[in-house]
């Protein structure tokens, strides 16, 4: 079973303000966006589990258009606080890329 | 090639924000082109609570200075309106006085005059508590509750304008105008929608150019040209080496937007759902077929409050029985360092933090590393400790700092010696900022809660 970074050919993560996180994976042609788009990896449930966060409030959208789903989620703390880690979100994705893609 | 968009309002987004590095011949190449104004953009909540908490700008004076004198000298030649928004990156008042003086500078040493406008957003808390008890504040998600309990917290509270404010400084003859907090679409679609052009299309153009050279080919050869009508718009970019084509600007739709579809704003939701994108020529694209949903007008609420103070330490890590078990290491060590903080200063537990995490381990995401992880060669130890004043965060550091450097990973060893970088040990880090707010206040109009003034020039220059 391939992995997602190996089906996806970028995959970025960045701030949609303080308060949320969104992630693009962007597959290279029609054909893999067709067949992974609907993934599990892709449920909310495998998503909250993996980032730790309520799985009701994540969002996933797919844009057949540009070959993508993007997915966003609350941040367990707003941006910035005692301990933000990582301020613009921009390392978020890292732990998505060994996900399995069935 | 497809012919050319007519009737159009043309601006000017010479950058994603202002301080960034404006070039003067992409802005020349821009008022050649037929720009009947420019805008920008030059704040943002991207780079953390601390800007609006402290008033103070991301940008040096020297940056903004710079980019601001390459466009208020095209302004004055070409006489075009100059619109920017955020000023200051928080765009609280004191942000955008700080913007003003050094607008003033400018036009003292290059002798110019023009009608300038300022627009403040800043909120009082006691002006919010009322709206709020009212019930004309409400959460958005994740937050809950009527922000009521919030705003006392807060050092700064702004709420984000639309482009109405920019339009009544237009229309009473401002040739430039600063803005305190605005949506950063707003700023980019306040002409477009005072010349007539349509309001989708003004707002998705926004959107679209908010970033300046993002959606284009090459991100960093200068901003962008869009050119706004009644039903489309164009967007091309400003330099030579940089193209536009239907995927860069499509994919725009996705950057810094938890949804790709729709966008609120002020005063409705743009939807871009159905949007077509196609290229004119190898460097402009065409959009269609984006729609603007009217709403209630409301204006978002951004707040940010001090918290505690921190005081950091670092140290670099080779010991080979560290880098084999890291995770323990830590475990111990913060214990061992919670335990010496408490006997030795007489804290209790809920009255500081300490926070040790390990760079080339997981200090980034701080959630546990896959099992069977290879052991990194090296870690650089990052010790964070959080109290209610800097003395106090400070003496933690300091308290902890022989066990930071020497403790081993068994007591039975002898004892070790981490890399310490710096001399003294330890760093203060000053507050710890936290942004309180993700509301947004109803108004029965758009510039219920904007204050507008105009800056006298004469009597600026004698100040």
């Amino acid at each position: 079973m391939p992995k997602l970074s190996e089906v996806c050919h970028h995959v970025r993560s960045k701030n949609a303000g303080p308060f949320w996180i969104t992630l693009d994976f962007s597959f290279a042609d029609q054909q893999a966006f067709d067949r992974y788009c609907n993934a599990p990896a892709f449920d909310p449930a495998t998503i909250g589990q993996t980032m730790n966060v309520d799985a009701s409030l994540v969002k996933v959208f797919r844009v057949p258009k540009l070959r993508v789903v993007k997915v966003s989620y609350p941040r367990r703390k707003p941006q910035g606080g005692m301990l933000e880690r990582d301020m613009h979100g921009g390392q978020q994705y890292v732990r998505f890329l060994d996900l399995e893609m069935a | 090639m497809s012919q050319r968009l007519r009737d159009t309002t043309n601006i000017i987004v010479p950058s994603g924000s202002l301080g960034a590095g404006i070039r003067a011949e992409h802005i020349d190449a821009g008022i050649a082109a037929g720009a009947h104004g420019i805008a920008c953009d030059a704040g943002s909540t991207d780079s953390g609570p601390a800007y609006l908490s402290s008033g103070k700008c991301k940008y040096s004076k020297a940056a903004i200075k710079e980019d601001f004198r390459v466009l208020m000298l095209a302004q004055a030649k070409a006489n075009i309106p100059l619109l920017v928004g955020s000023c200051g990156t928080s765009g609280c008042d004191m942000a955008l006085d700080w913007t003003r003086d050094i607008v003033l500078e400018i036009a003292r040493e290059h002798g110019l005059s023009p009608k300038i406008a300022m627009l403040y957003s800043e909120q009082s808390p006691a002006l919010l508590t009322t709206r709020a008890s009212e019930g004309k504040v409400t959460p958005l998600p994740p937050l809950t509750g009527s922000g009521i309990d919030l705003f006392g917290e807060c050092d700064h509270i702004v709420a984000l304008m639309g482009p109405e404010p920019y339009i009544a400084a237009l229309e009473a003859g401002a040739d430039i105008v600063l803005g305190g907090r605005t949506t950063d679409t707003a700023v980019l679609a306040a002409l477009p929608l005072l010349r007539g052009a349509g309001k989708a299309a003004s707002w998705h153009s926004g959107k679209i150019a908010e970033c300046g050279g993002l959606c284009t080919t090459h991100s960093r050869e200068g901003g962008v040209m869009i050119r706004v009508g009644k039903d489309a718009f164009e967007v091309e970019p400003l330099g030579n080496v940089s193209r536009c084509t239907p995927f860069t600007v499509s994919a725009h739709m996705l950057y810094e937007n938890s949804d790709p579809f729709l966008l609120t704003e002020p005063g409705g939701v743009l939807d871009v759902t159905d949007a077509i994108y196609e290229a004119v020529d190898e460097r402009v694209v065409r959009v269609t077929g984006s729609r603007f949903h009217d709403k209630p007008y409301t204006m978002k609420l951004e707040g940010a409050g001090r918290g505690g103070f921190q005081t950091i330490m670092f140290v670099g890590i080779q010991d080979r029985a560290v880098c084999a078990e890291v995770d323990l290491f830590i475990e111990r060590m913060h214990k061992a360092l919670c335990e010496r903080v408490k006997t030795t200063m007489g804290l209790p537990s809920d009255a500081f933090d300490i926070s040790l995490r390990p760079y080339g381990w997981n200090a980034v995401t701080g959630m546990p590393v896959d099992d069977g992880a290879a052991p990194p060669r090296e870690i650089g130890l990052m010790f964070v400790a959080t109290a209610p004043s800097q003395d106090i965060a400070t003496q933690i550091a300091k308290t902890c700092n022989p066990w930071f450097f020497h403790m081993p990973i068994r007591p039975e060893v002898e004892l070790p010696s981490y890399g310490f970088p710096f001399s003294p040990s330890e760093t203060e880090r000053g507050p710890v900022y936290d942004f309180k707010l993700n509301h947004v206040v109803h108004v029965a109009h758009a510039l219920e809660l904007v204050r507008t003034e105009y800056v006298n020039l004469k009597e600026a220059a004698h100040a």
